[in-house]
């Protein structure tokens, strides 16, 4: 399996993507925004589309698009119950700008149809070329290093945001970096998992995490761990059998580790504390 | 669609309706609409948008499986959007951590019922057309049969939620005073999202699995903006999603562009329009609705 260059570079660009998402999906669901990261996945379509439509490369149009819109959510952020709203209205929006530019493409390469979509929508770890795998990996590298560095200050911000400003955490710069972070991942793992898909590796090895221990650099480590261990089982699997798809073994795995985590902390909970 | 336009547009009207998918067309937009906008309503009063989102998406795997397993879309949207709605509803309440973990498990219920849906499409070789076609919606092979279900269901889903609707509207409004009034709390939210699952597969079938979201969501929101009284609102959400739809339809039909993408645009012009409308309001001093 490993002789195989394009189990390879799945395998490098998989890795990279997992790691990233486990710990950005930690604080997504400390902090109760994976509807943010919904909405950013749903974004990061329109934006390839979009390139594509114009005739760029589909990562330019991607990252500069995802972090964009990533930022003018948090400028509207911050007001209650109306958030939910807005993101969703602009996210309703914004899918049905990428079904235009769906349609711009398709119809101006007749060549080229739905596939584009497809592809964009539901990934294609396993079509990654060399180079492509390693400017992936070097992005999620970087983008995990800047979750660690922040990691302290973000951790007590996301927990006590009014304390952590009275002991001076920029928290607000803090919001709007991590959201910017949140954009750059989903734009990432477009390139893997797929826009529709993301969500699952950041949603899921982070509730898994915060089932299984409350200590939070603990339960930051887990679900980076589950994220990358999922990866890499779903890859083999799906090489194993080849009519699973990459994207859905993946995920299947994911899914499974969240319920074994559900399962497992249930019975702990007769005797703990109901605090949590 | 290929409509030749002109400024006539009572000739324009009787020309579209003269074909009869377009009037199915108009008939199951006018039921989505109305269910929408109201299950909608409550959807936004109760900030459950996410979960509305998830229940939508989960219509396309549903749709998917049951198109491959030959027994027709329909029954794959409604099996789907209410089984998801149950795991919704009762596995973060098993954990009893609240919004944190609801949005965990919410999450990953979407991606997990979208990945299964990849692995329906490739089992069943239609591909990509019908892809496409789930995810961002046809108007154009609506049958009369297909109408009729979709009233069917309608009418069911409105008569459970006009029989919840008091309790529910005091349970979203004031959990725990609803509570302690003895209003059955935990009842109504798993009713509620078995109606919101409902809703999403009927509404998943006209504007594909993507796009549901933006007539649940658009047309209640705008409402909200601009008035807080209950019955108003709700009667204002019902006119806008009727408006956004008719508005949409009679576009898409003489435009070269998707369905999917008129919705959206009409419905978020609207909703921007509002919301620059109350911001300029109050800062001009006018009683501003409260929007928080």
């Amino acid at each position: 399996m490993f002789s195989q260059p394009f189990m390879q570079h799945a395998l490098l660009a998989g890795t990279a993507v997992a790691l990233a998402a486990g710990l950005v999906g930690y604080f997504l669901v400390l902090r109760a925004q994976v509807f943010t990261a919904d909405a950013l996945s749903h974004v990061a379509f329109t934006g390839a589309l979009a390139a594509l439509a114009a005739g760029f490369d589909a990562r330019l149009g991607l990252f500069a698009v995802t972090i964009f819109v990533a930022l003018g959510m948090g400028t509207l952020g911050r007001r209650g119950r109306l958030d939910d709203v807005v993101i969703g209205g602009v996210f309703a929006w914004i899918l049905g700008l990428g079904v235009l530019f769906l349609t711009l493409f398709t119809t101006r390469r007749s060549a080229g149809n739905g596939a584009a979509s497809v592809a964009v929508l539901f990934g294609s770890i396993l079509g990654l070329s060399a180079s492509r795998a390693v400017v992936t990996a070097v992005i999620a590298l970087a983008i995990s290093a800047a979750i660690v560095a922040m990691a302290r200050p973000l951790l007590f911000a996301s927990i006590d945001e009014n304390v952590a400003a009275a002991r001076g955490v920029p928290v607000r710069l803090l919001g709007f970096g991590f959201l910017a972070l949140v954009g750059a991942t989903a734009a990432e793992s477009t390139q893997v998992v797929g826009a529709l898909l993301i969500l699952g590796l950041l949603a899921a090895p982070a509730g898994a995490a915060s089932r299984l221990t409350t200590r939070p650099l603990h339960a930051l480590a887990l679900s980076a761990g589950i994220a990358v261990a999922s990866v890499w089982i779903g890859l083999a699997a799906s090489y194993a059998v080849p009519q699973l798809t990459p994207s859905f073994a993946i995920l299947a795995v994911v899914t499974a580790a969240y319920l074994g985590a559900m399962a497992a902390s249930r019975p702990r909970r007769r005797y703990a504390a109901p605090t949590a | 669609m290929t409509g030749v336009f002109t400024w006539n547009l009572v000739a324009d009207v009787q020309e579209m309706w003269s074909l009869a998918f377009m009037v199915n067309a108009y008939r199951a937009g006018t039921v989505v609409a109305v269910l929408a906008a109201l299950v909608g309503w409550f959807m936004v009063l109760r900030g459950q948008s996410f979960a509305g989102h998830t229940l939508a998406v989960v219509g396309f795997p549903g749709a998917a499986a049951a198109v491959w397993l030959g027994l027709g879309a329909a029954l794959g949207y409604y099996a789907f959007c209410l089984a998801a709605a149950v795991v919704i509803a009762v596995l973060p309440a098993a954990g009893g951590r609240g919004y944190r973990e609801e949005s965990a498990v919410t999450g990953t219920v979407q991606a997990f019922a979208l990945a299964a849906g990849t692995v329906f499409v490739a089992l069943y070789h239609g591909f990509l057309g019908g892809t496409n076609a789930l995810l961002f919606g046809t108007f154009l092979g609506i049958t009369a049969r297909q109408v009729a279900i979709l009233a069917a269901v309608a009418v069911v889903v409105l008569a459970a939620l006009a029989a919840i609707g008091r309790p529910l509207l005091f349970a979203s409004i004031d959990v725990d005073v609803a509570r302690a009034n003895g209003v059955p709390v935990r009842a109504l939210a798993v009713g509620f999202l078995l109606l919101l699952g409902a809703t999403a597969a009927e509404v998943s079938q006209i504007t594909g699995a993507l796009l549901v979201f933006a007539l649940l969501v658009l047309p209640p929101a705008t409402a909200q903006l601009v008035t807080v009284r209950p019955v108003a609102s709700l009667a204002l959400s019902l006119a806008l999603g009727l408006a956004t739809v008719w508005v949409a339809l009679f576009v898409a039909y003489y435009s070269p562009y998707p369905i999917g993408f008129w919705l959206t645009t009409i419905g978020f012009g609207g909703y921007a329009l509002t919301f620059a409308g109350t911001r300029v309001r109050s800062r001009l001093g006018f009683r501003a609705p409260v929007t928080a």
